[in-house]
């Protein structure tokens, strides 16, 4: 049994109890320490940022060309925050159950009841910044609703919320990198995490353009590098998102948490062709004013302005009254999935469902929609090549984010001590499924506030111990394993694109591990990956050399890594025989279709340990003890 | 839904030191719906099925927000259309059998890395030098205790949309940076937050892009190709603060400017 090293108390006390009773490095002694950060996403920059101004040693590393460009910045939609600015009942409480609920119970109850608390300081945080949250006209913030909830306390830029908040990061970070606290290496990618007596010492990483390995040692590793949605090959991440720092680390002995926990975002632009390279998300808060409609008449080919009102069928009004158009992602998604399959899906592929301004428009006048929304409906037009203000948009769910992540505890530390896993990269906050606006919340959180006073419980044992010399045995095995592996990728020469085999793999992934799930369809994927697996390593072609950027290289060691987690995924979707949140199994649902927990065997993390190529990893539980939030059946109706 | 047959003429440049040269594709049976960096990763997977290395171009998100891609498309930043980063680009902006050139940022301050790749990392250096409020974490007040008039966080928000792709330095005959400083000093500055530093920051920003950077002619080449459409009326809000920073006594000018902001 994992040890999750809550603290003690009410629960609205433990995170003041955690800051009391873990220990403190005094400011003239940060300076002894050298700590390590991976990623400059929100959680990441923030990090790193927060330990520089506080007067640690950062190296800070990204495989982008400078630290702006992480992934964060396209978050849409906005941040949530407890500040109950509305007036509207919001509280520090709700905030939690909601995330709770949400999560369809499969979050550790303490983390997010710390989670919302510090909510209210990021909003601050932010502002001093210079963040230019939206304003009202007396100068006060703004407010809209997301999902999952029935307050408005999601605070937003335009639909460019990632990014504002993600340059005030990076601001914060640039102003530490010019005061000489930390220092930053873009364009490279960590290959490995180096573990000696079971710690966490360093990390090796290449240098992108030049290709040099080098090796990293540091007190710390903090990993805060996103999400592996990109198993799928299609997602709205990234392309550059990848699952390697996590994977690497895993096999180094972290644990991975609840990887077939992902989410899938109910608003997305449907696929037009078999090129298509990544998905774009259209912000959740569009649900805000569109309403979801599929014809009656599966077989309706008139354009849907000459649809009359009572043809329509606006499905989640109809199913889910009281929360309608705002139920939370994975409602949404099935839903439209189930109106997909039955035949009712709309465009020229008949893959996808109406989502509609008419209405919001008569009542609030187009400059009020394109106010909110104007950059969105630009980019739905863009790629689309349809004009949203005149013709309903086409939406359908896309893979977006995932719950799971490396295993952490309380402190944000992995089972590995000294490897600290931040933002999307853990598992810890959203459960099975997390709520609109809460990932850039999780991110800031973990990296402005939790990290730094966490990380202090962890260094202050090793006070004036020297950093770990990159001349050990492990240092120097992990570096040939790492140069050994780039060097099989050139020489396999085969006759398929890294990009061939991803594509293949995620379509393998979205059929029998994407928003639903069957033993059998699973049993049949795992056989399946772990043949074009051994296939991609037979016949993979890499060209060019490894001493420049080559960047079919670095897709291979990315792919290679996904190929693993994809079976792991499978294992781990497999083993869990109830459907909650974003997890749906086909077998387990209630009698109008909504996904069916069992709290009595389930109710745990599952956290995977690694055990070699092609063995099924071992399980190891922590069990979730719900005190605060009685776990019922979600209902959203 | 159509398909188009372009002649591509790509630069190819295999480091930093090689001179570089146009290579000649042809791009047959590309989809309309295609974007552009898509209809690359297209004849991409075809130069690797001939065992030729494929281009290499940066790029992230491909939703027109990162920043990370930027190609000189028939001789314009980011290409024919308007407001629009090369990821969004569609290919539906293309007619058969058209001959696109495909080029990389051309500019001083951005040596080329390999093919369309270049080196952007003068465009950090000038937000190290002062593109920031300085605002530790744990110190600040509650967000609503600072009000801020709506227009002034929307013209803020209106420099701050910069994605800091660079096109605005490859459009400009002199490589000049002054769109994207102007448009970091003018998000600032705008901001009572901002004040305390409006004048270190100007200057500090500015000196280190002219390091760097060639020098502002107004030829206006940048606001055209800019995706987010910033205005180049924030440079001269900047070479009006850059000037009364070098002038006036900072700390005077501080207390004048603050309700100068916020009102």
């Amino acid at each position: 049994m994992l040890d999750a090293k809550i603290p003690a108390g009410h629960i609205s006390e433990k995170w003041s109890n955690a800051k009391f009773e873990t220990k403190l490095v005094a400011p003239q002694n940060r300076r002894k320490f050298e700590i390590i950060v991976v990623g400059t996403g929100l959680a990441g920059a923030s990090a790193a940022a927060t330990l520089g101004e506080m007067g640690y040693n950062v190296k800070v590393f990204c495989f982008q060309d400078s630290p702006r460009r992480a992934h964060s910045i396209a978050a849409q939609g906005g941040i949530n925050a407890a500040k109950n600015y509305k007036n509207d009942g919001d509280s520090v409480f709700r905030l939690f159950y909601d995330t709770i609920k949400g999560g369809d119970y499969r979050a550790r109850e303490a983390n997010v009841y710390r989670l919302a608390e510090i909510s209210v300081q990021i909003i601050d945080q932010c502002v001093a910044q210079g963040v230019p949250f939206a304003r009202e006209y007396g100068g006060l913030l703004d407010n809209r609703s997301f999902g999952g909830a029935q307050v408005a306390r999601t605070f937003y830029a335009r639909g460019q919320t990632g990014q504002q908040l993600l340059l005030g990061a990076y601001q914060a970070l640039s102003r530490q990198i010019e005061a000489g606290t930390v220092k930053m290496y873009p364009r490279t990618e960590m290959l490995d995490l180096v573990v000696e007596n079971g710690r966490a010492v360093g990390i090796i990483t290449r240098d992108l353009v030049t290709g040099e390995i080098q090796r990293h040692a540091g007190h710390a590793v903090v990993l805060a590098t996103g999400g592996y949605g990109n198993v799928f090959y299609l997602s709205t991440n990234a392309k550059g998102s990848n699952v390697t720092a996590a994977w690497r680390a895993h096999k180094k002995g972290a644990y991975f948490a609840n990887p077939c926990f992902t989410q899938i975002h109910p608003t997305c632009i449907p696929v037009s062709g078999d090129y298509q390279s990544k998905l774009t998300l259209m912000s959740e808060s569009l649900r805000n004013d569109g309403r979801i409609w599929v014809p009656k008449n599966p077989n309706d080919t008139r354009p849907p302005n000459q649809i009359p009102e009572e043809e329509r069928d606006y499905y989640l009004e109809r199913m889910y009254p009281s929360f309608a158009n705002l139920v939370p992602r994975d409602v949404a998604s099935r839903a439209a999935k189930r109106m997909v399959d039955a035949g009712y899906g709309v465009g020229p592929l008949k893959n996808g469902v109406y989502l509609d301004f008419k209405t919001a428009i008569e009542r609030l006048g187009r400059s009020v929609i394109e106010q909110r929304y104007g950059n969105l409906f630009d980019m739905y037009e863009n790629i689309a090549g349809e004009n949203p203000y005149e013709v309903p948009m086409r939406i359908y769910p896309a893979v977006h984010y995932t719950m799971g992540g490396l295993w952490v505890d309380y402190n944000l530390m992995s089972n590995l001590p000294g490897l600290f896993v931040l933002g999307e990269a853990n598992f810890s906050d959203h459960g099975a499924n997390r709520l609109g606006a809460s990932a850039l919340m999780q991110g800031l959180a973990d990296g402005y506030f939790i990290l730094p006073t966490t990380i202090a419980g962890d260094l202050a044992p090793q006070l004036n111990t020297p950093v770990p010399s990159t001349d050990s045995p492990a240092f120097r095995e992990a570096e040939e394993a790492v140069r050994e592996q780039i060097n099989r990728f050139l020489t396999i020469k085969g006759s398929r694109s890294v990009d061939s085999f991803h594509r293949e793999l995620g379509k393998l992934m979205w059929d029998y591990c994407g928003m639903a799930r069957n033993a059998d369809g699973l049993k049949h994927a795992r056989q399946r990956i772990a043949e074009l697996r051994e296939e991609f390593w037979k016949d993979v072609k890499v060209l060019g050399e490894g001493e420049s950027l080559n960047q079919s290289l670095e897709k291979a060691g990315r792919v290679a890594d996904f190929f693993e987690l994809a079976e792991l995924m499978c294992q781990d979707a497999l083993h869990r025989e109830e459907s909650c949140g974003g997890h749906f199994r086909e077998e387990y649902q209630t009698p109008d279709g909504e996904a069916q927990r069992d709290d009595e065997h389930f109710a745990y993390v599952a956290a995977w340990e690694y055990c070699g190529p092609g063995k099924d990893a071992k399980l190891h539980k922590e069990d979730l003890v719900f005190e605060y939030v009685h776990p019922t059946q979600r209902s959203y109706k | 839904m159509s398909t188009l047959n372009l002649t591509l003429k790509v630069w190819r440049q295999a480091g930093p030191n090689d001179p570089g040269r146009f290579e000649v594709y042809e791009a047959k049976g590309i989809n309309e719906d295609m974007s552009f960096l898509e209809m690359l990763d297209v004849v991409n997977e075809r130069l690797i099925a001939e065992n030729k290395e494929p281009i290499a171009f940066d790029h992230d998100c491909r939703e027109g927000i990162c920043g990370s891609c930027g190609m000189v498309i028939n001789g314009v930043p980011h290409g024919p259309k308007k407001l629009t980063t090369t990821c969004q680009l569609h290919m539906r902006n293309f007619k058969d059998g058209d001959t696109i050139v495909v080029e990389p940022w051309r500019a001083t301050a951005f040596p080329v890395i390999k093919d369309l790749v270049v080196d952007r990392s003068a465009f950090d250096k000038i937000i190290q030098a002062g593109g920031y409020i300085t605002a530790p974490t744990g110190a600040a007040r509650d967000a609503n205790s600072i009000l801020i008039p709506k227009q002034i966080a929307d013209q803020a928000f209106d420099a701050a949309a910069c994605i800091g792709c660079g096109a605005c330095v490859a459009a400009c005959p002199n490589g000049a940076a002054q769109l994207f400083t102007a448009a970091k000093i003018s998000h600032l500055n705008l901001l009572p937050q901002g004040q305390p530093e409006r004048w270190s920051r100007t200057v500090a920003m500015v000196d280190t892009m002219e390091e760097y950077f060639g020098s502002c002619t107004n030829y206006a080449e940048c606001e055209a190709v800019c995706p987010k459409g910033i205005s180049i009326e924030f440079i001269a809000k900047m070479n009006r603060d850059y000037l009364k920073a070098k002038f006036k006594d900072r700390r005077a000018v501080v207390k004048v400017d603050t309700t100068e902001a916020a009102g």
